[in-house]
């Protein structure tokens, strides 16, 4: 069992793993952050998208060893219902989510996104967003969203 | 929007009367809204009771107990409006508990767009029989005769004004004690205040901000995680487990009941590893035909029973010598339910009793299951419904649950199973095959001769409870067997003026994999092979197809939606194949029609792509659809679920296929089973046509159905190339092209 430092949410933690190759995904699943989803394990669909120094990564690719020292938001650090990130606010307006597994993945792509390319175009949100599968089909409000989020139409 | 907090799911799950507490994942311990099994409704929890439903606390707030169950779809916030409108009080002082066995009353499952026009309509029933008493009451009390009297905001009030009552105090605490009464008189619509409106979902704030507690979330005190590993092979039993294989994983537990092979332990990842680490041998085992196969195979049979479904005049007409007549095969393919999330459950089973968690569409089904393959008695169970990652009928959340319930039994503790990515697209129940063959005949008026269907579909098997679990099929638990395919023999026939037609359908004894009920069962490919057959009928005479459909309606609501469509195409009628279509893109536009199960929802959808000559790839760059569902109850709400009928549905025509080998399913991830991405995702118009005065339909599966035939029938104006063959591969298309062109 090892210690690995790192930033989440704000807070520094210091969290233990048995090995370094533990996915991030599980980490932050067991500290009670279960926002970040487990799809697919592969790094196919998305669900388990974080931003790590403000990159989106997705959690179940990153081991635990890759993160130490790092910085890691997730879809709870980005806001909250009472004091929503824009990202979250437009996705609430929009009524994006149906089923909402995905919506996480969606919303921290997006972030990232943002982070880069502040007025992206609809068609660099939607390029990006293309990693992030969505089943039940919010994708048009999705896009509508993270428009409306950048300050674009909505 | 809305971010009151009185609308989060935990303040509405804790309307109920439901509080012991235990830990969700990690720190989030004031999450509580469940307990064991023991607990139950003290009142009863028949269908036909009004106290089935409705709650009326002293403070005079409403628990809304509902049987159905919101899977995304949004009866979370509809049933409710339905309720609220019916009872007359504000919807924020109604709460609403869904799917629990021991609180909500059986309204079967959430399937076949139900919802709203039945479980909805039963809530809205009960809510009128309630307000009917409530008044009856309060014209006692206040000695007004009831015809003066209404319900607004939880009281009963003169409508001439003054002092009301409210529903608390008339009702002192007891209960309604009265059977659903289908006579109670229902509000007219057009008083509706809360019906109608666009109010937004009550789990999307939580969603989006990453605190909905979902199904995969969900955790015990003592709670261990659990994996099933399957078979090699479909069929295959066990030979020989390694354990040191997993001698270093430390508290993992390996658990066999003859062929079904599970982990538990309490460390999620240490399980997955160990998982990964186990070394078994499987019999060698290849009960799979050929895929290529399948078509002809379905053709051969053995059949149960030949149906005839529907069938009116000759049986041979007479075909004028003007006449054209053609005969065409349309496939559809297995495919999966591939839910974002793989399937999850807990189970807490004890010597007492059973509690089990699920996303099922059908908890009260699923406890029937879960007591029959346990030998407990069915009021032992309880079955608690939470959401899960989208499915779209029966997939791997019963499996899941099974899993879970033979696990926990075995361990003495609870455990949670979810499924791995390759569980998911491997062994979840697929939707079925369906062979449709269709011929008929058009005179050059466009007057409709003759139409054949046939269809070559897997049965679904009378009497059966419920699908074979895996899980318990290894196990060696009996089960009653056979296939559940849903209602897939609906629209097959046209929904045009045609004197002479019939619909057979062949059923199947058997399919290859295991079949269930995914979104509109059979209607897709029904719907994709009648009405690509009708624009084949058309292009034979050299009509306009939206034309000729208009001219063989005669339902006033069908030939709106239509119109509507038409209008929203700006489409300009002319026979297809477009003239011009020799260019590096080719395109085209379509359009097919729908009469839901011939009893339900009317839409019309209108399709333009673009296809790439080079690469065969279909651009699908704006759909229209004119929709009626009768009533509206939350134009959103069926507006988000059109959509999601399109999309998803356009993803299952360009993409998927199940495909296997002679032993086993071999898409089992997001790139061996593609489905669509944000950036092949059209724009999309609807229009809602709005019939208060009709019951309403459901929303949830309709618009899926012709979306495969809209978008087949302009890759043919565009290309000149019918397509009969789902999925619409670029492969596919490309290939057909280039036949074409030789």
């Amino acid at each position: 069992m090892a210690a690995y430092d790192l930033r989440i949410n704000g807070s520094a933690r210091s969290v233990e793993a048995t090995d370094s190759d533990k996915p991030l995904l599980y980490v932050l699943r067991g500290l009670g952050l279960t926002a970040t989803k487990f799809g697919c394990g592969l790094g196919q669909c998305g669900a388990c998208t974080v931003l790590l120094d403000g990159k989106s990564v997705r959690s179940c690719q990153t081991a635990i060893g890759e993160a130490r020292g790092k910085t890691v938001t997730t879809l709870e650090g980005l806001g909250t219902a009472a004091q929503p990130h824009p990202l979250q606010a437009a996705f609430i307006r929009e009524q994006v989510p149906q089923c909402g597994y995905c919506t996480n993945g969606m919303i921290m792509s997006a972030a990232g996104l943002l982070a880069r390319v502040p007025k992206p175009s609809e068609d660099q949100v939607r390029s990006e967003l293309d990693g992030n599968l969505c089943r039940c089909g919010s994708h048009v409000r999705v896009v509508k969203a993270v428009m409306a989020a950048s300050g674009q139409g909505g | 929007m809305n971010l009151d907090p009185r609308f989060s799911r935990r303040t509405l799950l804790q309307g109920g009367a439901l509080s012991i507490g235990f830990a969700w994942f990690g720190a989030k311990p004031d999450r509580a809204h469940a307990q064991g099994a023991a607990a139950s409704a003290d009142r009863t929890l028949s269908p036909e009771a009004v106290d089935a439903y409705f709650v009326i606390d002293a403070d005079g707030s409403v628990t809304l107990y509902c049987g159905k169950v919101d899977l995304g779809q949004g009866l979370r916030i509809a049933i409710p409006q339905m309720a609220a409108e019916e009872l007359g009080i504000g919807i924020d002082r109604i709460s609403f508990v869904e799917g629990d066995t021991a609180t909500t009353p059986d309204q079967g499952p959430t399937a076949g767009s139900t919802g709203i026009q039945r479980g909805g309509v039963q809530v809205r029933q009960a809510a009128a029989t309630a307000r009917k008493a409530l008044i009856e009451m309060a014209a006692q009390k206040l000695n007004v005769p009831s015809a003066e009297l209404a319900t607004a905001d939880g009281m009963v009030r003169p409508k001439a004004g003054g002092n009301g009552i409210s529903f608390a105090e008339l009702l002192a605490g007891k209960r309604f004690d009265l059977k659903l009464d289908p006579k109670a008189p229902l509000k007219d619509p057009k008083d509706y205040t809360i019906v109608g409106k666009p109010l937004p979902r009550p789990d999307v704030p939580a969603k989006s901000t990453g605190t909905h507690i979902y199904m995969q979330d969900f955790a015990l005190p003592g709670m261990l995680h659990g994996r099933v590993i399957r078979p090699s092979s479909i069929g295959a039993s066990l030979v020989s487990v390694d354990e040191s294989s997993i001698k270093d994983s430390a508290g993992v537990k390996l658990i066999r009941i003859k062929d079904f092979l599970g982990l538990v332990g309490e460390d999620e990842w240490t399980v997955i590893k160990a998982m990964r680490a186990l070394k078994c041998q499987w019999s060698a085992a290849t009960t799979l035909p050929p895929q290529a196969d399948v078509p002809s195979l379905m053709k051969a049979g053995p059949f149960t029973r030949d149906e005839k479904i529907s069938g009116t005049g000759e049986t041979s007409p007479a075909i004028t010598a003007d006449a054209r007549t053609v005969k065409a095969t349309y496939y559809w393919p297995m495919q999966s339910h591939a839910s974002m999330g793989p399937s999850c459950a807990v189970a807490d089973m004890r010597a007492d009793g059973a509690t089990v968690w699920t996303a099922s569409q059908a908890s009260h089904r699923l406890r029937g299951i879960v007591a029959r393959l346990f030998s407990l008695p069915a009021e032992k169970v309880r079955v608690i419904y939470l959401d899960g990652a989208g499915c779209y009928g029966m997939n791997g959340h019963d499996d899941a649950a099974a899993d879970a319930a033979l696990l926990s039994r075995a361990a003495g503790r609870p455990v949670r199973v979810q499924w791995m990515r390759e569980d998911e697209h491997g062994w979840d129940p697929k939707g079925p095959p369906q062979l449709l063959e269709i011929s008929g005949s058009i005179d050059a008026e466009g007057r409709i001769l003759d139409w054949r269907t046939e269809m070559w579909i897997p049965e679904a098997t009378r009497g059966l409870p419920n699908i074979p679990l895996l899980g318990p099929g290894d196990a060696g638990i009996a089960q009653p067997m056979g296939l559940s395919t849903g209602l897939i023999s609906q629209n097959g026939g046209p929904p045009y003026a045609a004197p002479n037609q019939s619909v057979v359908a062949h059923w199947l004894k058997d399919a290859p994999l295991r079949p269930s009920n995914l979104r509109a069962p059979g209607k897709i490919a029904n719907c994709f092979a009648v009405e690509s057959f009708f624009d084949e009928l058309a292009a034979a005479i050299g009509r306009d197809p939206a034309e000729l459909r208009l001219k063989g309606l005669s339902d006033p609501r069908g030939i709106e939606v239509l119109k509507r469509t038409i209008a929203l195409m700006k489409w300009q009628p002319r026979p297809s194949p477009a003239t011009e279509r020799s260019g590096p893109i080719m395109r085209g536009r379509g359009i097919a029609y729908i009469h839901y199960k011939f009893q339900e929802t009317y839409l019309a959808m209108g399709m333009e792509v673009a296809v790439e000559r080079a690469t065969g790839k279909i651009k699908v760059q704006r759909v229209a659809c004119a929709h009626d569902c009768g009533l509206i109850v939350n134009p959103d709400g069926v507006r988000s679920q059109v959509e999601g009928c399109i999309i998803q549905t356009l993803s299952r025509a360009m993409y998927e296929e199940v495909t296997f080998d002679r032993a086993r399913v071999t898409s089992t991830d997001w790139a061996s089973y593609p489905i669509l991405t944000m950036s092949e995702v059209p724009k999309i118009e609807i229009d809602l046509v709005s019939r208060p005065d009709q019951p309403p339909v459901g929303a949830g599966e309709a618009a899926t159905a012709p979306v495969a035939a809209a978008l087949a029938n302009a890759v043919f104006d565009a290309t000149g190339v019918r397509l009969r063959t789902v999925p619409f591969t670029p492969e596919r298309v490309k290939a057909a092209i280039e036949r074409r062109s030789t």
